[in-house]
């Protein structure tokens, strides 16, 4: 399975993944190598076997819906790169 | 002569109860040790030596009010991705660089009200994604048995540490054999419980399906020590399962009459290192001599496939996990970004390393739409098929033997160049993380002076069929005894 430049770039704007022109070519390359060993997967009959999500098999683990203290802002807000008063600063994110 | 810094935990623990040393005696020497080597070794990304020594004075207070528990005052070391609060977390990773946690995970809360010591955290692979350490952001830790090798990893600094004396024991994290390969590679017990066992709250997510905490210790008895300790439903962690622990060490017993041991073949793959071969096989026979009946002829097919499903379900959910990097709350941040969707390119661009990018991107495109069947679900599929195959050997098998590795530790920069050849170092191990059962390795030879590690596996929660055959092996042999000279 050969993976493209224009399905690296289009993958790393999915992930939100800045990329350089020689990371698009290395990626490309080292991409298509590893997918191909996964080829042998497909060699497996797997149509009726249900897949596992997650070893333990819990279902509808929920909390309680209780009010309890949460963490305070001053921890919140502690690790912020850019803090605004009580609030975490970004690019605008809506323009006109 | 046995130093303070390679006593064992039950060791200690005798000598901390009848106040031959004192907590504070001993974290000193675990900390002047830390000096010595850790220009060799470099297993510690920050070395806490204040925060040990208060912690060692609480433990002698609490000790000479009568309240020991085994852990009580014993120096340990933590890997760098579970979150201590007011200590720097990185998951060596520039993208946590600076991040201070505002919390304890939970196992971290389990031993600070046990009375632990913690003398650092370890050095790893960034975000626990690589098999050597050399995917560190800072420096890349040495093999204390040769360093120009690796430790393994990616809990390298963990098992490096506890094999160099700088920490009696540690906590690593495992998610496709990350405590196991760097535990054999470095001559140390490492295990990786039951999914579910140890609470994940506090541990920085790679893949949440696989990951596990786990304790890397010098011996058995430890290993069972610590895993009192940190075993138990969590309510923080809804994949943390409901079930008593019971006392680990009332399982360590050197009879095995009446177990019945596998060795699946598929896991002494055709060019496997041939001194390993033999000495797994010599270890086994070893095992077979304290009364278990040993069938050398199992089948575990599946066992082929679990690297691509590991490969295929790891990078999914860390695509998943690692979606939350994007410089607002915490961590790196770029600053001078055009508007806020290159400010989270940039950000998660010079923030992860190369692997961790590969991983992500590998995840990406296999959730993707066109794909997800092909790769995700497929992979989930065979997931079951692999589970199912466990579940039919452990009908007729206590416990299964295999290597930990195909390999002795190799040279640092060996295997960096191909990511396919790294991921390789998984084959033995990665399986296990699928199906979620339990699985220890524990020393079990040397060649030309590298560690050799054996691996045994049991079904869910039946860690103490593992601590039983590893402590009847540990009873009958001295691998694990033997020191690097560093």
């Amino acid at each position: 399975m050969k993976i493209s430049r224009e399905q690296v770039l289009h993958i790393a704007a999915l992930a939100k993944l800045g990329i350089t022109e020689t990371d698009v070519d290395k990626f490309s390359v080292q991409l298509s190598n590893i997918l191909e060993v996964f080829e042998s997967l497909q060699q497996l009959n797997t149509s009726d076997i249900e897949p596992t999500i997650q070893a333990v098999a819990s279902q509808n683990v929920i909390m309680c819906d209780e009010v309890r203290p949460s963490m305070s802002r001053e921890d919140v807000l502690a690790n912020a790169p850019q803090r605004e008063e009580d609030f975490f600063k970004v690019k605008i994110v809506l323009e006109d | 002569m046995t130093t303070l810094s390679q006593l064992t935990i039950h060791e200690a623990h005798e000598l901390l109860k009848a106040r031959k040393i004192s907590s504070v005696e001993l974290t000193n020497f675990v900390l002047k040790r830390i000096r010595e080597v850790e220009p060799s070794v470099q297993a510690l990304i920050t070395v806490t030596e204040e925060t040990a020594l208060q912690q060692a004075q609480k433990a002698d207070d609490l000790i000479a009010s009568g309240e020991i528990s085994p852990l009580t005052g014993i120096p340990a070391v933590i890997k760098d991705n579970m979150c201590t609060r007011g200590i720097r977390t990185t998951c060596s990773s520039r993208m946590l660089e600076n991040f201070i946690p505002p919390y304890d995970a939970t196992i971290i809360e389990k031993l600070k009200r046990n009375g632990m010591v913690m003398v650092g955290k370890a050095n790893m692979d960034e975000f626990a994604m690589g098999s050597s350490t050399e995917n560190s952001f800072f420096f890349t830790t040495h093999n204390p048995w040769d360093i120009s090798r690796v430790p393994g990893g990616s809990s390298g600094g963990s098992a490096a540490s506890v094999a160099a004396g700088e920490a009696l024991y540690s906590l690593g994290s495992d998610t496709g054999g990350s405590i196991r390969q760097p535990a054999g590679f470095c001559s140390v017990t490492g295990l990786k419980p039951t999914y579910g066992r140890v609470s994940r709250y506090g541990l920085v997510a790679f893949s949440s399906s696989l990951d596990q905490i786990g304790p890397i210790t010098q011996d058995v008895i430890d290993c069972a020590l610590v895993m009192n300790c940190i075993s138990g439903y969590d309510c923080c962690d809804s994949t943390s399962v409901s079930r008593d622990v019971p006392d680990y060490t009332k399982c360590l017993n050197q009879d095995l009459k009446g177990l019945r041991i596998g060795v699946p073949k598929e896991y002494f793959v055709q060019g496997m290192q041939p001194e390993i071969k033999t000495a797994i096989e010599a270890a086994i026979k070893k095992v077979e001599e304290s009364g278990a009946q040993i069938d050398w002829e199992v089948s575990l097919p599946s066992a082929m496939y679990a690297l691509a499903v590991y490969y295929i379900i790891a990078p999914c959910e860390a695509s998943a996990n690692l979606a939350r990097f994007d410089g607002v709350k915490y961590g790196f941040s770029f600053q001078n970004a055009l508007n806020v969707s290159d400010a989270m390119e940039k950000t998660r661009q010079h923030g992860f390393g190369a692997e961790v990018k590969r991983r992500i991107m590998l995840g990406t495109y296999a959730l993707s739409a066109g794909y997800y069947d092909a790769y995700y679900l497929k992979a989930q599929k065979v997931r079951t098929l692999i589970r199912q195959e466990f579940d039919r050997a452990f009908e007729k098998y206590d416990a299964l033997i295999t290597p930990t590795s195909l390999t002795t530790p190799f040279k640092i920069g060996e295997k960096s160049d191909d990511p396919m050849q790294m991921y390789l170092s998984d084959l033995c191990t990665s399986p296990i993380n699928i199906a979620g059962i339990p699985a220890i390795s524990i020393p079990a030879g040397f060649s030309q002076g590298l560690p050799i590690g054996m691996q045994i596996i049991s079904k869910s929660f039946n860690e103490e069929t593992l601590f039983r055959i590893a402590y009847s092996f540990q009873q009958s042999t001295d691998w694990h005894k033997k020191k690097p000279q560093i």
